[in-house]
């Protein structure tokens, strides 16, 4: 388990790359959607498997999810994570006729995949001129249910040790939604240290 | 009581208890049970194979958590031989290509098959795949499965 303890400097590193990419993020929404969209503090943590659903209220709770893995120097997953009434809100920005009720026309799916999209590649983005390291997004892909089978895709990696995971979290607030969005960083073990390495603060040990 | 199952979690309980994982997407849950002990175990498996690691629990993986849960079973007084599997969960959650990731839950089903057969369990009902997740509890009066998701609401197994 040594491999899981992080120092506070490490912390503050990542929650500062959190609060970058999630300010990026955040500014391209607002763009896209022609309103002010708010970001809070985001908080950096490791995580046990069991609790990384607790801020989206629980392993059970149905959230519309975008998912996207993330390669090159830094290798993990990426979630944009919201409420289905706060996804079907974001999505009415773009569309105009959007489906009651708790399901979700393809339209529908593939306007919130572009917006999950196009806020992870700007999250991303800030991050590589910041550090210069290389990460690529893959295509994204969506899915609306309980949250931990969601997640679970980011949990499920050969490279995760035990059962924890590094959780870099934003969320973020955007206009009439009465719940904020959630983007989940998950870093695979050994990013934090090629980061730390990339802005000076610390050794490749 | 409803004993709560954990993600890389094993648990075994008898009589009016029952075992309960919840969020299964490409984790699979192996319910087991003893009918005439009327013990249950229940183990929420995340991958297929522990590959020699030591640095995880052992219910993670299907090849250690099946034997580990049935141990469990044993401490309790359940009788190997007695012991039947039903299986929910291993689905692929998000559709694509390309990503070996994605893939995990057919793998997981795949290795939770082998490592039962390695230990002479019969699987004898499963509700297994597609794209859904599922919550699930295991009933040690009678070994019933409920499997609840999202999309269809409850079945029995």
């Amino acid at each position: 388990m040594s491999e899981f303890v992080i120092n506070q400097a490490t912390t503050d590193l990542l929650r500062e790359i959190g609060n970058i990419g999630a300010a990026h993020a955040a500014t391209a929404l607002s763009q896209m959607i022609g309103e002010p969209v708010n970001m809070r503090v985001p908080w950096v943590e490791l995580v046990p498997f069991d609790d990384v659903t607790a801020v989206l209220g629980g392993p059970e709770q149905v959230v519309a999810c975008v998912y996207l893995t993330v390669r090159g120097d830094i290798t993990g997953s990426m979630f944009f994570v919201q409420s289905v009434p706060a996804a079907k809100i974001l999505i009415s920005e773009l569309l105009s006729d959007v489906t009651p009720g708790d399901s979700f026309s393809e339209l529908e799916l593939s306007a919130l995949a572009e917006m999950g999209n196009i806020m992870s590649a700007t999250y991303l983005s800030s991050l590589i001129d910041l550090t210069n390291l290389q990460m690529q997004p893959s295509v994204p892909m969506v899915a609306v249910d309980m949250a931990q089978a969601v997640l679970a895709v980011g949990l499920s990696q050969d490279a995760l040790v035990g059962n924890y995971a590094l959780v870099i979290h934003a969320t973020i607030h955007h206009l009439r939604a009465s719940e904020d969005a959630h983007f989940f960083l998950l870093p695979d073990p050994g990013a934090e240290r090629r980061l730390l390495t990339a802005l000076g603060m610390g050794s490749a040990q | 009581m409803i004993v709560r199952v954990g993600m890389a979690d094993a648990q075994a309980a008898q009589t009016e208890d029952s075992l309960r994982t919840l969020g299964l997407g490409s984790c699979v849950g192996v319910a087991l049970y003893d009918p005439v002990a009327k013990i249950g175990g229940l183990a929420h498996i995340m991958l297929p194979d522990h590959a020699g690691r030591e640095d995880a629990p052992l219910a993670k993986f299907a090849d250690t958590g099946v034997p580990f849960a049935l141990t469990l079973m044993e401490q309790l007084g359940a009788v190997r031989r007695r012991i039947t599997a039903k299986l929910a969960g291993g689905a692929q959650m998000f559709a694509g290509t390309g990503n070996d990731s994605l893939r995990v839950g057919p793998r997981n089903v795949e290795a939770v098959y082998k490592a039962l057969g390695a230990s002479s369990i019969a699987v004898i009902a499963a509700d297994v795949g597609d794209h859904y997740g599922r919550t699930i509890e295991l009933f040690c009066t009678d070994g019933r499965l409920s499997v609840r998701s999202a999309r269809s609401g409850e079945t029995w197994l």
